[in-house]
């Protein structure tokens, strides 16, 4: 016998149904992929919150502004490649913020770190205090790993399936 | 709250099946052929051998995990973080009308001990509760040899991120993990990394789906990334949750790939709610007030993502939080 694995892309996703004898609102069922397609390249949707915590989906097209974070993040591609670069940053654009993504302004002035190209699977580390940059040639998905921050847009009414 | 340290006391083998009768506090646990018959002071219940064994495991491995492990609609655990009840019936209606529900609560340690102890005693050579069941053998019949090998393994966390130098690994052939067969149709190919030189703890990728795919468990979380005190658990999933697991706080699933339908339940009734089908790129929280067990009918990738700051399960059971995520203002 030999198995057929379904995953999902930007292009051919099938949601699953909620169907429950409940307020619908506390289970915030969404579709990354659904999410993405409707998202601007690299806002930051949340899909998923736990108090301080979030993950986030996002649509990766072009190139993206700089971010860092003061605790490590890790994003997921889900669809796609996704090149990430990353560099030290200059002692006046540390992360004083508590938590999330910032973004920084212009470029990072410390040193170059290295960079990580990653496809569906992949799951890369946006390391704390770094700045990080995310580039995709196609329209591509990753899911960051993360706290709510600055950059979290939330949009659960949008999203979510409520009837 | 400080408990009595209690032990585990165990009965010579039984001269026609070969297992061990345990006693533990109030309860008696004992097998035979084909089921496991649990005993307290107001009543028995009967469990089928393999839903049994299946879930204890887990339940060790785990940890005791977030909130309630229920075994069955009747027997379970709950985790006090320090403490664990072992219940019969105190979630169950009728066990509760008729008087028959019973609770006793011990130190982690002990249950763990004791847990780890009737399951080694248990488990026969050729049977392995922790895969899926086409791969597990059978339970059933009379004692033969100690199963060889760890009685739990797959728990062991990341601490920061998998794969990072001094971190726990991926699994890969070297390790003994080869794709199962769920997944032989999937390719898997590494991240492309460049790393300038010092940075070698910072920079870093792996392949997460070549990671589950490569699970010889299932239904066992992998902790592959933490951010503080978020937690992202991957598991491979085959056939049935063994257990239902009752929340003690919310906690979000991700469907990597695939298809899991879930049952939903009030936590306290056991009532239903309904059902949930997730399917590749869903997401879904489990509120702080169910139930929830799971069917995956083709084996599939589910990420789950825990908040494992210390006290939560507190402030959900005192209503200091709500018991879902998303609070009313935010919609």
């Amino acid at each position: 016998m030999s198995f057929k694995t379904k995953v999902g892309s930007l292009n051919s996703y099938e949601k699953g149904s909620i169907d429950l004898n409940d307020d619908l609102r506390h289970y915030a069922f969404s579709n990354i992929f659904e999410v993405a397609n409707a998202a601007k390249p690299y806002e930051r949707v949340m899909v998923a919150s736990n108090l301080e915590y979030a993950a986030e989906v996002v649509r990766a097209e072009g190139t993206s502004a700089w971010y860092t974070a003061p605790h490590d993040e890790f994003a997921i591609v889900m669809d796609g490649e996704i090149e990430f670069t990353f560099f030290q940053l200059g002692d006046d654009q540390k992360p004083t913020h508590q938590a999330g993504a910032i973004k920084i302004n212009g470029e990072p002035k410390g040193k170059r770190m290295g960079k990580v190209r990653a496809r569906r699977g992949h799951e890369v580390l946006l390391p704390k205090g770094a700045a990080y940059q995310l580039s995709a040639i196609k329209p591509s998905v990753c899911l960051i790993q993360t706290s709510a921050g600055p950059e979290s847009v939330e949009r659960w009414s949008k999203i979510c399936v409520l009837d | 709250m400080s408990i009595a340290s209690v032990k585990l006391i165990a009965s010579a083998p039984d001269p026609v099946l070969g297992y061990k009768k345990f006693q533990f506090g109030s309860f008696t646990f004992e097998r035979d052929m084909y089921f496991v018959h649990v005993s307290w002071p107001k009543g028995t219940h009967t469990v089928e051998v393999d839903r049994f064994l299946r879930a204890m495991v887990r339940d060790i491995g785990w940890g005791f995990f977030y909130g309630w492990i229920f075994f069955d609609d009747v027997f379970g655990t709950q985790n006090h973080y320090g403490t664990v009840d072992i219940y019969a019936g105190t979630y169950s209606k009728g066990h509760r009308d008729t008087g028959v529900d019973f609770l006793e609560t011990f130190n982690t340690d002990d249950v763990r001990v004791a847990f780890e102890t009737i399951s080694i005693n248990w488990i026969n050579e050729g049977y392995d509760p922790l895969r899926a069941p086409m791969e597990t053998g059978s339970p059933l019949g009379p004692k033969t040899r100690d199963a060889a090998g760890p009685l739990i393994r797959g728990f062991e966390p990341a601490r920061r991120m998998m794969g990072l130098p001094g971190d726990t690994k991926p699994r890969s052939d070297a390790s003994g993990h080869p794709i199962n067969r769920a997944f032989a149709d999937m390719t898997f190919d590494k991240p492309d990394i460049e790393i300038e030189p010092g940075f070698e703890d910072q920079v870093h990728a792996f392949n997460l789906f070549d990671h589950i795919a490569r699970a010889d468990v299932t239904w066992n979380p992998s902790f592959t990334s933490i951010t503080r005190a978020c937690i992202c658990c991957v598991t491979s999933e085959e056939h049935m949750l063994p257990v239902i697991h009752g929340n003690d706080r919310n906690e979000w699933f991700i469907q990597l790939t695939d298809e899991i339908q879930w049952n939903i339940q009030d936590k306290n009734t056991g009532n239903p709610r309904g059902r949930i089908v997730m399917k590749a790129g869903d997401v879904c929280a489990m509120p702080a007030d169910i139930r929830h067990q799971g069917f995956s009918p083709k084996r599939s990738m589910l990420m789950v993502l825990e908040n494992g700051t210390p006290g939560l399960e507190e402030k959900y059971a005192k209503g200091e939080l709500e018991p879902f995520p998303i609070t009313a203002s935010r919609w």
